[in-house]
C-alpha cells in the first residue's frame, strides 16, 4: 500500500500527515509538491490540511485550479483513494471532486479545539475500521467548516451512504448542515473532512480515535 | 476596457459575516437596516474592445474561478 502527500504552498499540516501515515503504515508515503511533472504510482493520494495560497479568494480555490488537481482527478477517476483534510477537504470542494460547499463557521470564529463524531457509514475503504454509529474524539481546527449544499444534494448525500461523519450532538463547531464533518464522492474512493484524524493516533496526542482510519487505509491492524 | 465583477450570496445562503455587520451597524446607532449581504468585488483590466467577447470570458472565469456558483451568484459590468 503506497500513499503520497500532495503539498501545495500554505499547507502546514503536511509533516503532521507525514508522521501519521508513517507511524501506522511503517513506510513513510512520498511528498508530492504541487510543480512535480506527476504523482508517483500509489493507492493513496492525501490533501492535508493548511491555508494553501493564504486562503485567497476562497478557501482551496487557488489550489483546487491547479495543473496539479487535474493529475489528482484522473487518478481518482481510476479509482485511486483521495482523501482531504481540512483545507484539503476545501480544496477537493473546490475542485468539483465532492459536491456542495464550505462556508466561513457561523461563529465567525476560528475554531480549534476537541469534537465527537459520530462515524455514520462504514460500508467504504476509509471507515471501515470503525462500527457503524461509533462516537470517537477528533480535534478541529478551521475557520471556515460550515458545510453547505442544496436539498437536492444533500438527499443524494444523505439516501446513498456518502456521509462518513457527523459531528455527534451538541458539538457542531461551525454550523454545519445535517451537522456533516465527512463525506464521500458517488464512488467513495473519495473522503473530505474537516477534523483532523492525524493528530490523535498515539498516546502522546491524548488518545488513538484516528487511527483506524489511516490502518484501513494502509491495511494496517488499529 | 475595464469590467466590474459582483459577486454575492445566493438567496437563501446563511451570511453570517453579513449578520455580524448588520448587528455591527445596530450597535453604532443606524437604524432601519433590515438586512446586509456581503460580497466581492472584482475590477479588471482587459484587452481589446468586443465587449461581447469580452463578457463571453468574464463568465467564463466567473465560472471558473471568480464565483463559488454553489453559494454565489456573479454580475457583470463592462465600461470602456
Amino acid at each position: 500500500m503506497k500513499a503520497a502527500v500532495i503539498v501545495f504552498p500554505g499547507l502546514n499540516r503536511d509533516r503532521d500527515m507525514i508522521a501519521a501515515l508513517t507511524k501506522i503504515g511503517g513506510v513513510a508515503p512520498a511528498e508530492v509538491w504541487h510543480q512535480d511533472a506527476d504523482i508517483p504510482d500509489v493507492d493513496l493520494i492525501v490533501i492535508p490540511g493548511g491555508f494553501s495560497y493564504g486562503d485567497y479568494l476562497r478557501c482551496g480555490a487557488i489550489a483546487a485550479r491547479s495543473p496539479m488537481m487535474d493529475k489528482i482527478r484522473e487518478r481518482a477517476a481510476k479509482g485511486v483513494k483521495v482523501l482531504g483534510v481540512c483545507n484539503g477537504f476545501q480544496i477537493l470542494i473546490e475542485a468539483g471532486l465532492l459536491p456542495g460547499a464550505l462556508m466561513r463557521n457561523t461563529s465567525l470564529k476560528f475554531v480549534c479545539r476537541e469534537v465527537k463524531l459520530e462515524v455514520t457509514n462504514t460500508d467504504n475503504v476509509f471507515t471501515n475500521g470503525y462500527t457503524k454509529g461509533q462516537i470517537i474524539r477528533c480535534p478541529v481546527a478551521h475557520h471556515d467548516g460550515n458545510y453547505f449544499a442544496d436539498a437536492e444534494t444533500l438527499a443524494a448525500l444523505e439516501g446513498d451512504g456518502r456521509v462518513a461523519f457527523r459531528y455527534a450532538e451538541g458539538t457542531n463547531p461551525n454550523g454545519s448542515i445535517n451537522n456533516i464533518a465527512g463525506i464521500l464522492n458517488a464512488e467513495k474512493n473519495v473522503l473530505g473532512l474537516m477534523p483532523h484524524p492525524e493528530n490523535l493516533i498515539e498516546a502522546a496526542h491524548g488518545g488513538i480515535d484516528g487511527r483506524a482510519l489511516f490502518a484501513a487505509l494502509l491495511d494496517k491492524a488499529a | 476596457m475595464k469590467a466590474r465583477v459582483t459577486v454575492t450570496l445566493k438567496a437563501g445562503v446563511l451570511d453570517p459575516q453579513g449578520q455580524a455587520i448588520e448587528g455591527s451597524l445596530a450597535s453604532l446607532g443606524f437604524g432601519g437596516v433590515k438586512g446586509v449581504r456581503q460580497g466581492k468585488v472584482f475590477d479588471l483590466v482587459l484587452d481589446g474592445t468586443d465587449v461581447e467577447a469580452a463578457r463571453t470570458q468574464l463568465t467564463g472565469m466567473c465560472e471558473k474561478l471568480l464565483a463559488n456558483t454553489v453559494i454565489e451568484n456573479y454580475q457583470i459590468e463592462i465600461s470602456n
